[in-house]
């Protein structure tokens, strides 16, 4: 209810908005548009046409070339990131917010602090550190590092969320003699449900989108996830720009699936953290 | 807190991390959590200490071996001369020598201080901007807003092939609509390339940030405009009177996010240019992974990464001291 309705309309700010309207669905409507185009077509007619005729073929182009592979090393990728950083971070951000110890105070801090480190700036050793381990080219090498790169953020989201949990919820169980680990599935899990969900998708995205350390840590086309995957079909395919495109749009029908599944989740674990 | 805070804490952070928290299990029994508890009776331990500090330990390992240790990895490898295959070999300070007198870099350093601000120029208003108006609750700006949404469903590699062939001279938009100023090579010109690549990062990164402001927008009290309105204030003035001073500590966020961000652009540029034509739009993360697994040499590539992670602190913790000292005026706004 920022700007009230009885007003006279807003002439100014409808233009400005219906001019970032088209800003944003020209370059879309172009990926659309061009993956169902034919290939002939594409060096023949206006970029922004419609097509003659409408073609899967790119589609088909794209999924005989090793498409699904890539998709499911990302999948792979993203689901162990993903579950083993929303467990260590939930086991952490728990004893940071009920534990007064130095260590937990630190850890605090030092997670604070990892959130502001680049992870490009880290890539070389990074990339010795991995060679070291003889776990070069394996997709170990991507879910690793991406697990730490993660950790700090989801910590903090984690503990921002559990710190508003009631202190006599963990008080009562105390007393009733719960150890650690029962107080932890009967009271962390499940309190920190939609906390887990929003930073959970938010992690997923960076590791699904993830691009510095495919790129530096695999080599090899069996290893390759799906945003390294784009970039290798542009030099594969340099004459079939339709059928890039289609990867670019196969590439992004996950999180449009989540978008319209559930909006809200996604709008949430995106600036998770970022905003109250 | 302060930068001093943070070499002093980071090999302890090691310590930490590599050898999980086994020293500090003892101590806990002891001393130091009842000091903090401020009371020594036993029976109520736990309830003053909490859990174990073990469950700590899987986290800290993670964080310590793939990425605390690399921070200080980095500086190590900057004193060292190493070509990515054989045993990096101790250099001193040649690396240093070598980056600061290494005009690509210095290029790539003022490069890279043109693209922070620039982006920001056009960034910031067009979020804010657009966040305001997204936070209306008229039918047609929830329909836009939905659609505002779609670039952040593609990843900056997808964004960069997109683009690529969007941009392409002969292919591309330049022919869509017959107009003579679309008829350039937007990624191919030297003068324009950088241009062009901060619209295409704007195109990608700005839809995040309006969703931050969005979200502030609808957070301030309709009562502030309506008191607004009974004052006689416009539409202008209730944006610079209310709207603004209002959306402090989510500009605060979004600036800081924004700026530490452009030290972070590889994936785009790198896909869109590849640091070209020349070394037009080579940004600092570009320069370092060019100089580090292009031409092998890890230590120039060290120093550069290096200067990327002392800019990128130094920022966020100026901009996390101006958020922090306001804290908590913050939560009892929110509240």
């Amino acid at each position: 209810m920022s700007t009230t309705t009885h007003r006279s309309p807003n002439v100014v700010g409808g233009l400005l908005g219906f001019a970032w309207l088209l800003v944003i669905l020209v370059p879309i409507y172009y990926i659309v548009i061009t993956s169902v185009r034919p290939r002939e077509d594409y060096y023949s007619s206006n970029p922004l046409s419609l097509p003659s005729e409408f073609t899967l073929e790119p589609f088909r182009y794209v999924l005989e070339n090793e498409f699904l592979r890539y998709f499911a090393n990302s999948v792979f990728v993203t689901v162990l990131t993903v579950v083993a950083v929303v467990a260590a971070s939930l086991l952490a951000s728990y004893v940071i917010v009920r534990s007064r110890t130095r260590l937990a105070r630190f850890s605090q801090k030092l997670f604070l602090m990892g959130i502001a480190i680049p992870i490009q700036a880290t890539i070389i050793p990074v990339y010795y550190l991995i060679v070291e381990m003889g776990l070069y080219d394996t997709l170990w090498a991507l879910i690793l590092p991406s697990i730490a790169f993660a950790i700090p953020i989801t910590v903090l989201i984690l503990t921002n969320f559990l710190r508003d949990v009631p202190k006599e919820l963990y008080e009562s169980m105390t007393v009733d003699g719960a150890s650690d680990w029962q107080m932890f599935r009967s009271l962390v899990l499940p309190l920190a449900k939609p906390a887990v969900v929003t930073v959970g998708i938010y992690d997923a995205l960076q590791v699904w989108n993830g691009f510095l350390f495919p790129l530096v840590l695999t080599q090899s086309s069996e290893m390759r996830v799906l945003p390294l995957s784009l970039w290798a079909y542009q030099g594969e395919f340099t004459v079939n720009i339709p059928a890039v495109l289609a990867a670019v749009m196969l590439s992004a029908l996950p999180i449009l699936a989540l978008y319209i599944a559930g909006r809200r989740q996604l709008i949430s674990g995106l600036t998770a953290g970022f905003s109250k | 807190m302060t930068p001093a805070q943070s070499p002093a804490s980071a090999p302890a952070g090691t310590g930490a991390g590599t050898g999980p928290p086994r020293q500090d299990i003892p101590a806990d029994q002891g001393g130091p959590a009842a000091r903090t508890a401020g009371s020594g009776r036993s029976s109520y331990k736990r309830l003053r200490t909490g859990p174990s500090n073990w469950l700590l330990a899987p986290a800290l390992s993670f964080f310590g071996v793939f990425a605390l240790l690399p921070l200080l990895g980095v500086v190590v490898l900057s004193f060292f001369a190493w070509d990515g295959l054989g045993t990096p070999q101790f250099a001193g300070l040649s690396a240093w020598i070598q980056v600061f007198q290494e005009p690509v870099t210095m290029n790539a350093m003022k490069l890279t201080l043109l693209l922070t601000v620039l982006s920001y120029v056009v960034q910031f208003p067009l979020s804010l901007l657009l966040g305001a108006f997204m936070a209306g609750h008229q039918r047609y700006r929830e329909v836009f807003s939905v659609l505002y949404f779609l670039p952040l469903l593609f990843s900056a590699a997808a964004v960069g092939i997109t683009f690529k062939a969007l941009l392409d001279p002969n292919f591309g938009m330049s022919r869509a609509f017959g107009l003579d100023f679309l008829r350039q090579d937007w990624l191919g010109s030297p003068n324009l390339a950088f241009y062009t690549v901060i619209m295409v990062i704007s195109w990608s990164f700005v839809p995040f940030h309006s969703l931050l402001y969005q979200a502030g927008v609808r957070q301030i009290p309709v009562s502030m405009y309506e008191a607004a309105t009974l004052d006689g204030a416009g539409r202008v003035r209730q944006f610079f009177n209310v709207t603004l001073p209002q959306l402090k500590y989510t500009i605060v966020t979004s600036s800081t996010l924004m700026l530490v961000g452009s030290l972070t652009y590889f994936d785009l540029v790198f896909i869109l240019t590849g640091g070209g034509p020349g070394n037009a739009t080579r940004i600092l993360p570009l320069d370092m992974y060019l100089t580090g697994f292009r031409s092998y040499e890890m230590g120039p590539a060290s120093v550069i990464a290096v200067i990327l992670v002392v800019v990128g602190l130094t920022l966020a913790l100026l901009l996390n001291r101006i958020s922090g000292a306001d804290r908590m005026e913050s939560q009892m706004e929110g509240a």
